[in-house]
């Protein structure tokens, strides 16, 4: 009787607290992406158009670890009998990619251009069993800092 | 000692490729502040203990990566790749493997 009362207590918990705070996280994570968006960010090799003298160069990553609540964990276990989409992990990997990207351009404030994006992801699994608990996503690209191509040189779109 | 994950970089020309170099390191992951990361697992969310845990392995190991890369001589590190492994349970290798070279301003 004591079990079921604490796994009910655990899955309510997971599922108000854990809403509340992927709702927020969701929305911290739409304002701030609306905020860099102007930074161009590819994963091509090459920088896009023309560029100007080129100042500076650097290495930039950007780590998030993120983890799904009781209720999601207890929610994609029954899920597995049936198969098909697992929609509860698909936001977890979601939130951990958009947080890492976000976290790399916040640290080059001021760049360019980012280039060659590349993002990593690994699972951190708790030791007990083989079950997703949280992930850990790293996001790392090349920043530039140049000068705005000289008159006469356009940039272009090619 | 200038790092990039291009194979070349902007404003640079490569004058000598002096091969790879390598750097590691293995941490584990239930130090410390493991029971707090415990209670974050029911109501999800970021686990900052670990994010923090692991970029300070990266650093780690970027930081071998660099002393491993002067000692040959270089003066920066193109084409960078990241990756992570879990060699036992709890436990995560990080390495990191770059190609070292020799750069001179681009005229």
């Amino acid at each position: 009787m004591f079990d079921i009362a604490v796994f009910l207590s655990l899955i309510s918990l997971g599922y108000f607290v854990g809403r509340y705070l992927e709702k927020r996280h969701y929305h911290s994570i739409n304002t701030r992406e609306q905020a860099l968006i102007k930074v161009i960010t590819t994963n091509t090799k090459r920088p896009l158009g023309t560029l100007g003298k080129v100042n500076k160069v650097e290495l930039v990553t950007g780590n998030a670890v993120i983890s799904v609540d009781y209720f999601k964990r207890v929610a994609a276990g029954l899920r597995k009998l049936f198969g098909g989409n697992l929609t509860t992990y698909e936001t977890l990997v979601d939130r951990a990619r958009r947080e890492a990207i976000l976290r790399l351009k916040e640290s080059c404030q001021g760049a360019t251009q980012i280039i060659n994006l590349r993002i990593e992801t690994s699972s951190i699994s708790q030791g007990k069993s083989n079950q997703i608990g949280s992930v850990e996503v790293l996001a790392y690209a090349t920043a530039i800092y140049a000068d705005a191509p000289q008159a006469g040189k356009q940039a272009t779109a090619e | 000692m200038l790092i990039t994950n291009t194979e070349e970089i902007p404003g640079k020309n490569i004058t000598t490729c002096l091969g790879i170099v390598s750097g590691s390191t293995v941490r584990a992951k239930h130090a410390g502040k493991d029971i707090m990361a415990g209670f974050k697992n029911l109501v999800g969310g970021e686990l900052t203990a670990y994010t923090e845990l692991l970029g300070e392995a990266r650093d780690q190991a970027m930081e071998r990566l660099k002393d491993q890369a002067t000692q040959i001589g270089a003066n920066a590190i193109v084409n960078i790749r990241f990756s992570t492994s879990s060699v036992a349970a709890g436990a995560s290798e990080i390495y990191i493997y770059g190609t070292a070279v020799i750069i001179e301003d681009a005229q």
